[in-house]
């Protein structure tokens, strides 16, 4: 039972470790800003996410358990959301949508007053 | 240390202003990095909460106040001045060469003054955390001089810069299309933090008891207190922010931390021991420094939020 | 194995950097800063794992929340140029 909860954890580590890198390629050489936002997104997720597993697996029920536990939960709550802050940035800063670019038409967000349509 | 090394050599020679904000970013991320690294978690503990965050809002703000590209200096023949640096860092690097190697246990500081510290510390403060200990007891004084230098950091900004120009009276409220320009009208930023702020509270009054036993202490305490509250009011602008926080509380709370540690010291004079020696506080000396400690720590923590969200709020509410 | 995860990191952190020098508009500088930020917090918790100190793990919670922090302050900085002026008379937004 321990062998397989090593085993576990070990391979969450090293899968987490891979999508480290994963996404850091990713960051570098994807073409455009939002999607290296995807890029960032598997390294805060997946891979910090699997990282702190794998480190929760193989520190057993201790309390520094606990406290990984909160990190990984802060982080899936604070990541989506920092990167939701900067995407709206990005797009209200005028950066187009790749599928936008030649000469499409305006981005559909509703204004201040305005009900939108698929809420 | 390489990290370090390019991210600085990268922040003085990018021209762009909002750049090498963000690279300062990364430096101090990199620096707390190499704390840890040494072991020195509160200093990481400070540097993280301070450099990374604190710094960042407090530059992106004065970018706002001012232009966001670096204007080319004319500095002509520089190559003097690159042979005095240069110079100079030999000169200290020559000098470093005789003190003892990184961690040699026949060092001076390691026989002497650690060792005092290190056993003596347990026995008559009670309290686990040396590093506490001494910030706050054997180096009393020093603290209470840095918390005053933070209050008058923060005087000094609100003097300068903290009232808006005579005769000027705005009194319009957000008419339907400035809404737009806020962050409030976005769902998913307003849920979240509403959900994070008070855990962020509560952890911030965590770390502040915390100081004893593990990192933490006043200081970070309050850093994290003041990032709390400025996420909040990045969210739900100045004047939501405002009502939240009456205006003059954060005045009141930075000369209230500042009183409350020199208080601390004053009532230790009239209880028969020396300035800020917390012995006499309590029956049992060891008590007393514990009880001492505790008090100037909160101290510390209220003039440190107040004086962070001081700060931010006066650039904050300038106008271009 | 710890030392594989370890060289991942930084290899993950030397990418963010180069990103973040480079990228060619603010946004990529900012996701950049917010991704090292988040590789701090994993080797701050690996670090603090292998010495067994459960401390280091408050710190890694802090660096977490000061890099969202810092992200959600930049970018309304650069949404809106200003980090939420007051609108009311003079005593909104008096400290």
């Amino acid at each position: 039972m321990a062998l397989l909860l090593d085993i576990v954890g070990w391979s969450l580590l090293a899968l987490g470790s891979v999508m480290l890198l994963i996404g850091g390629i990713g960051l570098v050489r994807l073409p455009e800003v939002f999607s290296r936002m995807h890029a960032a997104g598997i390294i805060d997720t997946l891979g910090a996410g699997a990282i702190l597993a794998g480190l929760m697996i193989e520190a057993g029920l201790t309390l520094v358990t606990v406290k990984l536990a909160l990190i990984v939960i802060f982080i899936l709550f604070t990541s989506p959301t920092a990167t939701h802050a900067l995407a709206r940035a990005a797009l209200h800063g005028g950066v187009r949508l790749p599928q936008d670019r030649p000469g499409a038409p305006e981005d559909e967000l509703p204004g201040p007053g305005e009900q939108s349509s698929k809420t | 240390m390489g990290f370090m090394a390019v991210t600085g050599f990268a922040v003085a020679r990018l021209r762009n202003l909002f750049a090498v904000v963000m690279l300062t970013g990364i430096f101090s991320l990199t620096a707390a990095m190499l704390y840890v690294v040494l072991d020195a978690v509160d200093v990481a503990f400070t540097e993280a909460a301070v450099g990374a965050g604190i710094s960042t809002v407090l530059l992106l703000s004065t970018l706002a106040l001012t232009t966001s590209e670096e204007k080319t200096v004319n500095t002509g023949d520089s190559h003097w001045a690159l042979a005095l640096v240069v110079a100079t860092g030999c000169v200290l690097v020559y000098g470093t060469l005789d003190m003892p190697p990184f961690g040699d246990p026949t060092a001076a500081i390691h026989n002497y003054v650690a060792p005092y510290y290190l056993e003596k510390s347990g026995a008559q403060t009670g309290i686990p955390n040396v590093v506490t200990s001494i910030l706050a007891s054997y180096r009393g004084y020093d603290t209470l001089g840095e918390v005053f230098v933070i209050f008058t950091a923060s005087v000094g900004v609100l003097l300068i810069i903290g009232r808006p120009k005579f005769g000027r009276r705005r009194t319009h409220r957000f008419a339907a299309g400035e809404l737009r320009d806020s962050m409030r009208q976005n769902v998913i930023l307003r849920v979240v933090s509403k959900l994070l702020i008070p855990f962020i509270m509560v952890f911030a009054l965590y770390v502040q008891w915390h100081g004893d036993f593990g990192p933490g202490g006043g200081f970070q305490a309050g850093v994290i207190f003041a990032a709390g509250y400025i996420l909040y009011t990045l969210i739900f602008d100045v004047d939501t922010a405002r009502m939240v926080v009456p205006a003059g509380a954060t005045r009141l709370c930075l000369g209230l931390g500042v009183l409350l540690y020199a208080g601390v010291g004053v009532v230790s004079l009239l209880m028969g021991g020396d300035f800020l020696d917390y012995s006499v506080l309590a029956d049992d000396p060891v008590k007393g420094q514990h009880l001492g400690i505790l008090l100037i720590e909160f101290g510390v923590g209220l003039t440190v939020a107040a004086a962070m969200i001081a700060i931010f709020f006066t650039f904050a509410r300038q106008e271009r | 194995m710890i030392a594989a995860v370890t060289v991942a990191v930084l290899v993950t952190m030397a990418l963010a950097i180069f990103r973040s020098i480079k990228g060619p508009t603010v946004y990529d500088r900012i996701l950049a800063v917010n991704a090292f930020g988040t590789l701090t917090v994993v080797l701050i918790s690996v670090y603090g794992f292998l010495n067994g100190r459960p401390d280091f793990l408050d710190l890694a919670l802090v660096y977490a929340l000061i890099n969202f922090i810092g992200t959600i302050a930049v970018s309304k900085y650069v949404e809106f140029s200003h980090m939420g002026r007051p609108t009311g008379g003079d005593e909104l937004g008096d400290v």
